[in-house]
């Protein structure tokens, strides 16, 4: 037994720290992939950008230095394959062998150029101006409201849109599930009778089993549509359809944790309500419940877990788009969704890695948390 | 009871120790695939986009020629150019040319390398059947997809506003139709991305205002395809297999096949196959263009 007890202990704190150095790691390290530097002309005065400027200028969204403090002029983009606009095949030489200093030529020549080239093709006697690239800040990172992971020259890495959109749909979840798998407890538990309880349990436990790859493709083929004839959406895929998709998916868990605990109420406390002239109704309000409370936290902590770290079935309706979502009706992006649909193609060790590993922490932070505060509540209410 | 604690804990330490090195591990591994493969069988690596294609006729390779073994992954078409660097693979599948950097370093560690162009893939630009629109230029599809645009009376249709589907960060056919499609830049960060491609049908079919795209072979009743125009709306034209095969419709591009001449003669029966006239029977099956 304490055997056991402790290979879980060091399998569940070597997985924490595990997630903690992987997810560290974005931290010190630029938005610009390694191996790659930004380079501008010499005379330029601006002295560095930060990724949402390298992104805005890349999409052609700033096209003039002045909007980044530098003096009037067109900004020019360069990517490496840009090379063939102004060099022929020749002049880069067979083995593309002069393809370093033609880089830092045109870059001398054109005095509005922003190039984004890998570090090898930087000759030594540069005639352009490496800027220096700042860090990615937790600030950036948490606050941020732009998911481009794999943006060039510069990734955009806000999971703000992420941790609002995970905390939005498992809200709903547990707003729409936790009364009504309260009442289905309460039922089954107390006024069912044996034959109803004996049938209503196993389904309601099937609904369980059923894989949620599954449950997606219903979201998707049955409540999406609902969703958008009901309140004529443009999408019905949004943060609602994720949202009651959950709380389907929850039930089995809130129902089942909390019928046992309210069937575990002695009979002695129910019989003695009732001897005092207590109605049934009054008994399982004033006794019952309360008596079970412990059990009914742990229900919905366990549904609330289950909602946070759902993964397929929200992929598959929340729409997925990486926006703060202002209503229910819109789309959303949740943390599971993101690190389930990107890490496939995330090189190990890379940018776009790291920063998948920096959500998991913000998820496990998320959902300790949401354990630890249901637990305090629990223990208050008990000392009360 | 105490010593069954300290043999637990070290194997934990050991299989820990494991894990730090399971790179070094997978790479021993790796290498002694290669050495059984190079004894006949190929490996090919890469692009998702190709994966299909490439299992499909290495299956039907294999039954006609007992002996070969044929080992294909995926994992995309930066993963299979890496591993061609690496030697880890025979051929890489690649739904795109080699870049410049991928081509410098095979060349300096001298390796001459051979490209095949195996069949093409054309994306198709999908509405709803209930949409009015049916023709649009490169530079709407821009608009539309960099949010610069988001209403359909915009570009000739009703007051109604524009859903945009696309696939997730990880496809190729996302990076194919960025910088195809859209002059490289950023896609708006409002636009719903699905895990599939068959999503993107389904909620296309459902959604009035809905725009999306996808491959040629995914084409259905219930959605409508445009058409595009890559000369500032002087020719429009259909999605089609004959279309992109006279490379009239743009939005197509090559499926490629890299390998290394060293390599040539265990591979060259496989390639030829695959462009042989059955071997092309099978790229149409599976819903690419035939090369020829």
């Amino acid at each position: 037994m304490r055997i056991s007890a402790l290979v879980t202990s060091i399998t569940i704190i070597m997985i924490v720290f595990f997630l903690f150095r992987e997810g560290v790691g974005i931290f010190k390290s630029p938005s610009v992939e390694k191996g790659y530097v930004i380079a501008v002309n010499k005379s330029n005065a601006v002295e560095t950008l930060n990724s949402t400027q390298l992104k805005n200028i890349y999409d052609q969204e700033i096209t003039n230095w002045k909007t980044l403090g530098g003096k009037s002029q067109e900004i020019t983009v360069f990517r490496v394959e840009d090379i063939t606009n102004y060099y022929s095949e020749e002049e880069l030489g067979a083995n593309m062998e002069y393809l370093p200093a033609k880089i830092s030529e045109v870059l001398a020549k054109t005095p509005g150029m922003i190039a984004f080239f890998p570090s090898t093709y930087l000759v030594k006697n540069f005639k352009g101006k490496v800027l220096p690239l700042k860090n990615i800040s937790v600030a950036n990172f948490l606050g941020g409201t732009e998911w481009f992971p794999t943006a060039q020259p510069s990734a955009q890495f806000g999971a703000w849109p992420l941790i609002l959109g995970t905390l939005y749909v498992s809200l709903i979840a547990i707003l729409l599930a936790l009364p009504l798998g309260l009442a289905t407890a309460v039922y089954l538990a107390e006024i069912a009778d044996k034959r109803t309880r004996n049938f209503l349990k196993p389904v309601i436990e099937l609904l369980a089993g059923i894989p949620s790859v599954v449950y997606g493709f219903f979201g998707l083929v049955v409540i999406v549509p609902i969703l958008k004839n009901t309140f004529h959406l443009d999408s019905g895929q949004s943060g609602l359809a994720g949202g009651i998709l959950l709380a389907i998916m929850a039930l089995p868990t809130i129902i089942t944790v909390s019928e046992d605990a309210l069937h575990n109420t002695p009979n002695a406390m129910r019989e003695a309500s009732l001897a005092m002239g207590a109605s049934k109704w009054q008994t399982i309000c004033r006794i019952v419940v309360p008596y079970s409370s412990s059990g009914i936290t742990a229900a919905a902590i366990l549904g609330i877990g289950r909602a946070m770290g759902e993964t397929m079935a929200v992929l598959m309706v929340t729409g997925n788009a990486a926006v703060v979502p202002h209503s229910i009706f819109e789309p959303l992006r949740t943390i599971p969704a993101t690190i389930a649909a990107e890490l496939g193609e995330a090189p190990q060790g890379g940018l776009h890695y790291q920063a998948l590993f920096t959500l998991g922490c913000i998820l496990f932070i998320m959902t300790v948390s949401a354990n630890l505060m249901a637990g305090y509540i629990s223990k208050k209410k008990r000392l009360a | 009871m105490k010593k069954g604690i300290k043999i637990l804990l070290s194997l934990l330490i050991v299989l820990n120790y494991g894990c730090s090195n399971s790179d070094s591990g997978k790479n021993k591994t790796e290498e002694a695939n290669r050495t059984e493969e190079t004894k006949g069988g190929i490996n090919i690596k890469g692009s998702d986009t190709v994966l299909p294609l490439s299992q499909k006729e290495a299956e039907v390779f294999g039954k006609a020629n007992a002996d070969s073994r044929i080992t294909v992954t995926g994992g995309g078409s930066g993963i299979g150019f890496t591993a061609l660097i690496d030697d880890n693979t025979d051929i890489a599948m690649a739904s795109r040319k080699i870049k410049v950097d991928e081509r410098l370093k095979l060349e300096q560690a001298g390796k001459a390398f051979k490209e095949v162009i195996i069949a093409h893939d054309a994306l198709a630009v999908i509405v709803n059947p209930a949409n009015k629109v049916s023709q649009l230029t490169r530079e709407q599809l821009e608009g539309i997809f960099t949010g610069k645009i988001v209403n359909w009376k915009e570009v000739g249709g009703d007051d109604l506003k524009i859903v945009v589907y696309s696939r997730e960060t990880s496809s190729g056919t996302y990076e194919f139709f960025k910088e195809h499609v859209m002059n490289k830049k950023n896609y708006a960060s409002n636009v719903l991305s699905l895990p599939a491609t068959g999503a993107i049908v389904e909620s296309v079919s459902q959604t009035k205002g809905a725009i999306g795209y996808v491959g040629l072979a995914y084409l259905e009743k219930n959605i409508k395809p445009l058409k595009v125009s890559f000369d500032a709306g002087k020719n429009f034209t259909a999605p089609s297999m004959e279309a992109a095969k006279d490379h009239s419709y743009p939005i197509a591009r090559p499926l490629y096949y890299y390998y290394l001449d060293t390599k040539e003669t265990t591979i060259k029966p496989f390639v030829d196959f695959i462009l042989s006239t059955e071997g092309q029977k099978i790229v149409a099956e599976v819903g690419y263009v035939p090369v020829n």
